[in-house]
């Protein structure tokens, strides 16, 4: 697992960034991917979405298609052609981004890009607390919630805390940990579908954990998991509501 | 007695792993003892940075052996020769077979009691010795009852660990004359005390693994906590160590940071009860200690591994289990389900490579790439990149060579699924087209479609949005720079 870079040059607030807002979140998900953006407005951050991006290419980097996920990771690196740092609201696309980008250009003429590229990757809760030192507001009503980290948060982003420090800023919020945090949902992305009795197994333990914890919502930072684990709880008649933290945060700002 | 060999079953995880997530006691066996070990490792390694700056050190140890193995393989046949111990090459399993054999009936040898050693689990050891009159038993208690169950072992460092007390109670009440059925753990293992105590006294040969091998001096390291190992080392007139060419070490100096970090790795505990360091058969004027000592060193398929500068870092390996107690598909299905030798993550990425990618290339699927493994590996072994290596050497275009089996699951239809992937992400206007497309009547796909039949198992349909955040943000103004 490569050690993700840190930005070395961003010390202080950024007066504009780029948004990369994952292909997941583009198709299922909107809300989540704007309300990450209204957050980073809010703290006076000028936020671009460049129009040209899709796809970070994880799933065909980890199925092995490796020419095909390089053409989609050049069409990215196009896309955001300024030295801004790069805000994306999902740990596992960050991930792929910051840690793989440099792996697939190994020893090709791209790499020196891949490099600078990945270093201005960011993961939302971590820019947000680590760079934007954001204080937040709750004017929500009193609430139970449990934290879903992502592997590739935790494991490749080494995003842990963050999002959590983030939680326990709401004053009328309680946060309750999952005992079984670290443990995977079994997305996986092509995973679910390649190894769907494991992945099925996985998933139901996971939602189970979650239950336990009796939060009447689960927060995660990546709707790769958000979508599985919802799936599931939706089909298994759950009250538990599985949400983006981008959209958690926005509403307890908003009274909503 | 034994196992069933290995070429009489499938290869095929995927259609064996929904047998084992059906089997209730096989999963909560599984469960408990994976999470009792996730929380004893962690215990011992409570303080990041000790842990961080001892792991350092054990995976330099290692990378150090990988970065000059052959001129370490030749100091550690020399150092042996000196030593006295009598050192054997094997390309492959059936040779390394035929030696052993060889050794084994040139003493005479009837009977043989075996230390715990996944090298003899590789070559079916106990298969090959029974097809030519010689019965071997094995003493290391785990191995031992998986023995009498005519099973194979399910996790490399705790063999029997998907059976629980009861399990065990009828199985010793069935084999062992004169036992009842007993659940009390130390009636149990008196039992199979005294029936081992036996077959030590009466073992012409001892045949045993290697945990490291110390190039420097010769010495052959072992480490165990029943005591056994050190009883089929030295009871009987002749001692086999058989062992993988990758697990040597340079220099003693190397074995603290990699003896602190097996055991504390594997069980939890702070060192095994027995740490034993061979060095040489018994010298003139000595008491105990075996006559003659021999050691096969085993390559199968492991100088192909050594060739590839990435796949290279799988021999690194110290087999302390770690990933597999980690890993959320392993603690689901077991170690029967991957049907070869080596299960888990280390599994996932030894056995393609010994084995050949046409044969195990299922293997490397077999994961959400979720890093646990990487995360506890004392060497620091890339697991996850790993896989990923191999799932691209599944499916390059003309096979390669870095890997047996290259190529073999190629497919027409999923290459071609990917070539339009790309097309819809490296083309903004395909992009474009493509969600505009989803958004408006993607919710139609009917959920019997075969992959949205495998997610809708146990899930609802996703459901596309209205609009895509390409156009919400375009509508909001977050476009323009
Ligand atoms: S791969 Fe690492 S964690 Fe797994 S058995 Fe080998 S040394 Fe232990």
């Amino acid at each position: 697992m490569a050690q993700p870079a840190t930005d070395v040059r961003l010390q202080s607030k950024p007066e504009r960034v780029y948004y990369f807002g994952t292909c997941v979140i583009d198709l299922f998900y909107p809300g989540a991917g704007l309300a990450g953006m209204e957050l980073l407005r809010r703290e006076g951050v000028q936020v671009v979405f460049p129009p040209d991006q899709g796809c970070c290419g994880q799933p065909a980097r980890n199925s092995g298609y490796m020419d095909e996920a390089r053409a989609v990771a050049l069409r990215q690196m196009a896309a955001f052609p300024n030295d801004w740092p790069i805000v994306v609201p999902s740990g596992s696309c960050a991930g792929m981004m910051k840690t793989h980008y440099p792996d697939l250009f190994k020893g090709r003429p791209e790499y020196e890009r891949a490099v600078a590229f990945s270093a201005r990757v960011h993961e939302l809760t971590a820019f947000l607390v680590n760079v934007l030192r954001i204080k937040l507001e709750d004017k929500g009503p009193p609430v139970t919630v449990t934290w879903h980290g992502s592997c590739h948060s935790m494991r490749e982003m080494g995003v842990v805390d963050e999002p959590k420090s983030l939680l326990r800023q709401l004053a009328n919020v309680t946060l309750v940990e999952n005992p079984r945090e670290k443990e995977c949902c079994g997305f996986g992305g092509t995973f679910s579908v390649r190894q769907p009795e494991i992945s099925a197994a996985m998933v139901t333990d996971k939602i189970a954990a979650l239950e336990e914890t009796g939060a009447a919502r689960v927060v995660s930072g990546d709707c790769g998991c958000l979508m599985n684990i919802g799936g599931a709880l939706e089909k298994a008649g759950k009250s538990m509501r599985p949400q983006h933290i981008a959209e958690f945060l926005l509403e307890r700002g908003h009274g909503r | 007695m034994g196992a069933e060999p290995r070429a009489a079953v499938g290869n095929d995880f995927t259609v064996r792993a929904p047998q084992a997530l059906n089997d209730p006691t096989l999963r909560a066996n599984f469960r408990r003892a994976m999470d009792g070990l996730m929380s004893k490792r962690a215990a011992q390694f409570a303080d990041k940075p000790a842990w961080d700056s001892l792991r350092a050190r054990g995976a330099a140890a290692k990378a150090r052996v990988l970065a000059q193995l052959p001129a370490l393989l030749e100091r550690l046949e020399d150092k042996c020769r000196a030593n006295g111990i009598t050192v054997h090459w094997a390309e492959t399993i059936p040779e390394a077979n035929a030696i052993v054999l060889e050794i084994l009936q040139k003493a005479g040898a009837r009977t043989v009691i075996k230390g715990k050693s996944m090298v003899s689990e590789e070559m079916e050891l106990n298969h090959h010795l029974a097809a030519h009159g010689i019965q071997a038993v094995e003493s290391d208690l785990g191995e031992y009852i998986i023995q009498l169950a005519g099973e194979a072992p399910s996790h490399i460092v705790m063999p029997c660990i998907h059976k629980n007390k009861a399990e065990i109670a009828r199985l010793f009440a069935e084999r062992i004359p004169g036992l009842g059925y007993t659940e009390d753990v130390d009636a149990l293992t008196a039992a199979a005390r005294a029936e081992l105590r036996g077959r030590f006294a009466a073992a012409d040969a001892g045949i045993s693994g290697v945990n490291f091998a110390v190039a420097e001096t010769g010495t052959l390291v072992l480490v165990e906590n029943e005591g056994n190992g050190r009883l089929s080392t030295t009871l009987p007139p002749l001692h086999i160590a058989l062992m993988g060419i990758e697990k040597l070490v340079e220099s003693l100096e190397d074995l603290p940071p990699l003896l602190a970090l097996l055991p504390r790795s594997a069980t939890g505990q702070h060192i095994t009860t027995y740490v034993n360091m061979i060095t040489h058969p018994r010298r003139a004027g000595e008491l105990d200690g075996p006559e003659e000592v021999h050691l096969v060193l085993l390559d199968s398929g492991r100088s192909r591994v050594y060739g590839d500068d990435q796949l290279r870092d799988t021999l690194r390996c110290i087999r302390c289990g770690a990933c597999m107690n980690h890993c959320p598909v392993y603690s689901r299905v077991g170690g029967h389900t991957y049907k070869f030798v080596y299960p888990g993550p280390i599994g996932k990425i030894l056995t393609p490579q010994l084995e050949g990618l046409d044969c195990a290339g299922d293997q490397p699927h077999a994961s959400t790439l979720c890093n646990a493994c990487v995360e506890v590996c004392p060497v620091k072994i890339p697991i996850a990149d790993i896989l990923v290596r191999l799932r691209e050497e599944s499916v390059r275009p003309g096979g390669g060579d870095a890997v047996k089996g290259g190529g073999a699951r190629r497919s027409a239809l999923e290459t071609l699924s990917w070539r339009a992937w790309m097309l819809i992400y490296s083309r903004p206007w395909a992009g474009r087209l493509a969600a505009w497309g989803m958004t408006r009547f993607g919710n139609l796909l009917p959920e019997r479609l075969p992959l949205l039949k495998a997610w809708t198992s146990v899930r609802t349909k996703p459901r596309f949005a209205a609009k895509s955040l390409h156009e919400l943000a375009r509508e909001q103004g977050y476009c323009d720079e």
